[in-house]
């Protein structure tokens, strides 16, 4: 039941000496790269003041906008020729984060993919139905990795195409699937057209959901109307991608992999550590990374320690579900979107106003984003063409923008309420 | 001669027309026509009224959008045909009709046709030369 039993059971004293030298060799490590060289130069850091685990406090935050500002590759630290892949996050262009990895870095992540797949319950023997992107987005091929070192048979199914997904899933029995959990139940009506009962036509008796936040009762609907075991899936881009955190069958919490990344939990306001069981920001320190090494990163993704040991027997701590974000990213149909990107894209386009507003909203099984955009007083001539013109045009731009192709309604300049301070630019009305 | 069509672009939802006649009411502004253009969630609400100016600086400071267009209200005979005319000379001219909408002025006599088109200006030369009469907006309010 364990893929690897000294790690994934390891006791308090050994994971504190593995995280240190661990540590130790990430900040020395880090310091090769462009932009931690000059940090600890300009803050005399360095791995000699690392003396215990604790002691990352002493080293400043890195943010998505440290990422942003010193692309592509000011936080590569190894020499360019060492490099065998990078990623970026989705649902951005231009200002996209990138991420860069070793043949190393590879193996590690496969290995951590692997120990999660396992611990929920694959084996050799499984059909592992992948349908995630695979691309630049780390989902798709993290998994692809993970499901072949345990050494199941993968169909690289990809995303989308649902007709097709329901035939390879019928045609080669898959047993586990990867799913994006909003896709999840949009494939459960699709099953339904078809005249087919995915508990009784197909034989999956594991999902993994990933690449969007989602909630308990979620879980709940999408296990019923399946009949699998639906097991949550953490990670970012940022740290490999999917593999930091992933349920056990207790299903109680993600088991956040603690040898190889270093977990802090801050307040977001103070940015002070809170104690195990409060609610705050995860941080997170590579510790196994070569190709860029990570400092205190920002997840900005919310979420608490469940406290106490898991019946499990691991002993890495668990996270609960992430509960929110502490800036304004949203996530529609596992795509990252700003709407700073929103925002940006829309002032470009003449005929805009100054104003807008995206609403999220869910239809059946379905998400979809409605955005109102205030037309400008001076660009209306009351040709209807044109206004028709104007909403296409701000429906393609935004579409290659943002991956998503939103509904646009043009409304009346000023006919936005404007709040107090900063402007509402996102209502969600999604509800599980 | 030009004439002026108020258009006030509209949200398309309840009330909206009525707050746009609810304005020209209290301005004492008559409205000689009216036609309305909509597209799923947004529309525009086309106007000929008896003080064009007037009405435009009201709904704007009621806060709509408002835009005066350049129309072309081209009076034709009430009767079978009066229309055809017009239509045929169009077409003959390769003019283009973005909108269209008439009114009676006098029953089994004369009416009025508002033509939107791509080229105002060679048009209504066109239509003088071909004997149509085109009214402006103060012609248009005197009758």
């Amino acid at each position: 039941m364990y893929w690897e039993k000294e790690v994934e059971k390891i006791g308090q004293a050994s994971l504190k000496k593995l995280q240190l030298a661990a540590l130790k060799k990430t900040v020395n490590k880090a310091q090769k790269s462009p932009y931690y060289e000059k940090l600890f130069k300009d803050n005399k850091l360095n791995a000699k003041i690392v003396k215990s685990v604790s002691d990352i406090q002493k080293f400043p935050f890195t943010t998505k906008d440290d990422l942003r500002e010193h692309w592509p590759y000011g936080f590569v630290a190894v020499p360019k020729e060492k490099l065998v892949r990078m990623h970026s996050s989705s649902g951005t262009t231009g200002r996209a984060t990138v991420v860069f990895h070793t043949l190393r870095d590879i193996a590690v992540w496969t290995n951590l993919l692997a120990r999660c797949m396992y611990m929920a319950g694959m084996r050799q023997s499984d059909v592992f139905q992948n349908m995630m992107t695979y691309g630049l987005f780390t989902g798709g091929l993290g998994f692809h990795y993970g499901a072949e070192k345990i050494g199941a048979l993968i169909i690289p199914a990809g995303a989308g195409n649902s007709k097709r997904q329901i035939q390879l899933m019928r045609d080669f029995e898959t047993t586990v699937v990867h799913v994006i959990p909003s896709y999840a139940l949009h494939l459960s009506t699709v099953f339904a057209e078809l005249n087919l009962d995915p508990r009784r036509d197909t034989k999956v008796r594991i999902a993994f959901l990933g690449a969007e936040p989602h909630t308990e009762k979620m879980r709940k609907k999408i296990e019923e109307i399946y009949g699998y075991k639906a097991f949550n899936s953490y990670g970012l881009s940022e740290m490999n991608g999917p593999g930091v955190a992933f349920e056990c069958p207790e299903q109680n919490g993600m088991h956040i992999w603690e040898d190889s990344f270093l977990v802090e939990i801050v307040n977001p306001k103070t940015l002070q550590p809170v104690a195990d069981g409060e609610e705050g920001e995860l941080v997170l320190t590579s510790l196994q990374r070569e190709g860029m090494p990570l400092i205190r990163y920002r997840t900005k993704d919310l979420t608490r320690i469940i406290s106490g040991r898991c019946p499990c027997g691991r002993t890495h701590r668990r996270i609960e579900r992430i509960k929110g974000r502490t800036d304004d990213m949203l996530i529609l149909k596992g795509v990252n979107i700003y709407p700073m990107q929103v925002e940006k894209k829309l002032m470009e386009i003449e005929g805009v106003g100054t104003n807008f507003l995206i609403i999220l909203e869910r239809e059946g099984f379905n998400d979809d984003m409605l955005i109102k955009v205030e037309v400008d007083k001076k660009y209306f001539s009351g040709d209807m063409k044109q206004l028709e013109g104007l909403r296409r045009k701000i429906v393609e731009e935004l579409k290659s923008e943002i991956l998503i192709t939103p509904k646009v309604n043009l409304v009346e300049p000023d006919s936005i309420p404007k709040g107090e301070g900063k402007a509402v630019r996102v209502v969600d009305n999604r509800k599980d | 001669m030009i004439a002026y069509q108020l258009s006030i672009f509209a949200e398309n939802k309840p009330g909206k027309l009525a707050a746009v006649t609810g304005v020209l009411n209290r301005e004492k502004i008559n409205i000689r026509a009216t036609t309305i253009a909509t597209a799923d969630t947004f529309g525009v609400v086309n106007l000929i009224v008896d003080d064009p100016k007037r009405a435009e600086a009201a709904l704007s400071k009621a806060g709509m959008t408002v835009h005066l267009r350049e129309v072309l209200a081209v009076l034709i005979p009430d009767k079978p045909g009066g229309l055809d005319s017009l239509t045929q000379l169009l077409h003959k001219e390769k003019i283009n009709v973005t909108n269209a909408y008439g009114f009676v002025l006098e029953g089994s006599k004369t009416a009025v046709f508002v033509v939107d088109v791509d080229q105002t200006q060679k048009t209504e030369k066109l239509l003088e030369e071909n004997g149509f009469k085109t009214l402006d907006t103060k012609t248009l309010s005197a009758m």
